[in-house]
């Protein structure tokens, strides 16, 4: 089971959370040419990480807030979490 | 290579069992192959079977990391069917079938393939036309479909929940008969086993650290056990395949997420087909064992621990339970995991990079298992020939750029919900 911190709410379970991907993802910046490759980065491709790893969640049974959190995917250690709009250092 | 057969069983049985040669040797790397497979699971040690038996290529090294056969094909819970709508996943994998149906015979190695049979249930009108659409696909392409009601399905399976007042009634189901199931760890050890015997070096404990490349060529690989020299390199890792592609500066179109399955204590037999719950994700069948062997979704996040959490565990179960009930008196002996290549269509890859010499076999998500020979086959094809075969054109690199997704499912880029 993991516990995630969530910003709004603290320390709660996995089964309160739905998961939301790579949250390093960038949608390309509207009003640009954008090109063919960008657009499969951005819908297709993923580094998919094995070690420290940005991702998104829902707390989907709890404040509905999206979240950001920084894990481990060989270890699932959570090192950080942040709200949604928050720069992560 | 010693036959495997009733006269050299008697015959050794004389010496005690004491004499049989070895089923594969442990060869020092050499300084240089023809081709380098790189991942000794399944789909490596077919591939270069095939290359050696289809290909007469011989001058290759199959390069793994672990021991062979430590990976998702010992993890697998033994499915083999062809029951797809779409026409590139359905000739591929009936294709597949044929060779699973020879293959005993094809590696001289008892594999235990047994055809009983899988049935998708369905438990709305909904989903029966669904399935009669996809029975109608498979049929039109050779593949065996038949579109059970109710009462047949209950016929076949008594033991699952035919009670009035359940929240996912049976309306029937769809069936492939000839699917079925086939002895995991025997493919692998029975493909290494004549690949060696072909001069394949089955070189394990070996851990790729980095690849030579230049001038857009592949030359060689580096390995903790030294630089090896290859003319073409072949990718066969599943889980493992965005480690090595960013070592290529490759980012590709798949997520490497951790798939549970478990088994209960063995009992007498009661299910003699592969069942799957169609209201949410599982799937049952009986080992030889008698263990029921199960399993279901993904743990939901990136992961690469080749071990799983509690909570998706006990999702699948509850699903399990729904369909039947028995099930809940059982007690569970294993539980394990494996980190699947989930791609963003959920059809695998199977083509050629943009680095010539440099081969890519990826994005099996569930159904690694099954495909083992036709994906073998049709690689070493790829490879040889540096052209992919027919059987594998739709599982091109670039079908994600063009548009051509093969989305089976309709479910899009979420891999860890599909």
């Amino acid at each position: 089971m993991l516990y995630i911190n969530c910003p709004h709410c603290g320390m709660r379970s996995q089964n309160e959370f739905s998961y939301g991907g790579d949250a390093s993802v960038k949608r390309p910046e509207l009003n640009k040419e954008v090109t063919d490759q960008e657009w499969d980065n951005f819908v297709y491709n993923r580094k998919s990480i094995r070690g420290k790893h940005l991702e998104l969640w829902q707390h989907i049974s709890g404040c509905r807030q999206w979240i950001k959190v920084e894990r481990d995917t060989a270890t699932h250690e959570i090192f950080r979490t942040f709200k949604a709009d928050e720069e992560v250092a | 290579m010693q036959k495997y057969s009733l006269f050299n069983l008697v015959k050794n049985a004389f010496s005690n069992h004491q004499n049989w040669d070895l089923a594969w040797k442990d060869p020092t790397p050499k300084e240089e192959y023809d081709v380098v497979i790189i991942g000794g699971g399944g789909h490596g040690l077919a591939t270069a079977y095939y290359l050696a038996k289809e290909h007469n290529i011989t001058k290759v090294a199959i390069i793994e990391k672990g021991w062979i056969g430590g990976g998702n094909v010992g993890r697998n819970t033994t499915i083999i069917r062809s029951n797809y709508m779409h026409d590139e996943n359905g000739l591929f994998s009936e294709f597949g079938m044929d060779l699973w149906r020879k293959m005993s015979q094809d590696l001289n190695y008892n594999v235990m393939f047994s055809p009983r049979g899988i049935i998708n249930l369905a438990h709305s009108d909904a989903q029966m036309n669904a399935y009669a659409r996809r029975g109608n696909s498979m049929r039109l392409n050779g593949i065996d479909a038949v579109l059970l009601n109710r009462e047949q399905v209950k016929e076949i399976i008594p033991m699952a929940d035919f009670s009035e007042n359940v929240r996912f009634p049976i309306f029937g189901g769809l069936m492939q008969p000839s699917a079925g199931t086939a002895r995991h760890d025997a493919v692998a050890w029975g493909y290494a086993r004549q690949a060696d015997s072909m001069g394949v070096d089955i070189i394990q404990n070996c851990e790729v650290i980095g690849f030579d490349v230049s001038a857009g060529k592949i030359k060689g690989i580096r390995t903790s056990r030294g630089n090896i020299k290859a003319k073409k390199v072949g990718l066969c890792v599943a889980g493992s395949t965005n480690i090595l592609a960013e070592k290529l500066n490759m980012t590709l179109p798949i997520e490497t997420h951790l798939l549970q399955a478990c088994v209960s204590e063995p009992v007498k037999p009661v299910l003699d087909k592969v069942v799957t719950f169609g209201a949410g994700h599982f799937y049952v069948s009986q080992s030889d064992k008698g263990e029921m062997v199960m399993g279901g979704d993904l743990d939901g996040y990136n992961s690469y621990a080749q071990r799983g959490n509690l909570p998706t565990l006990q999702h699948v179960l509850t699903e399990g339970i729904a369909m039947m009930p028995f099930l809940s008196k059982l007690k569970m002996l294993r539980t394990w995991g494996g980190i699947m290549d989930m791609s963003m269509d959920g059809s695998p890859i199977i083509d050629k990079t943009h680095i010539e010499g440099l081969y890519l076999n990826c994005g099996w998500c569930y159904g690694g298992f099954k495909a083992t020979p036709a994906s073998g086959w049709t690689f070493a094809h790829t490879i040889a020939q540096d052209r992919v075969h027919e059987l594998n054109a739709g599982y091109s690199l670039n079908r994600f750029s063009t548009g051509h997704l093969i989305d089976e499912k309709g479910l899009g880029t979420k891999t860890w919900i599909s």
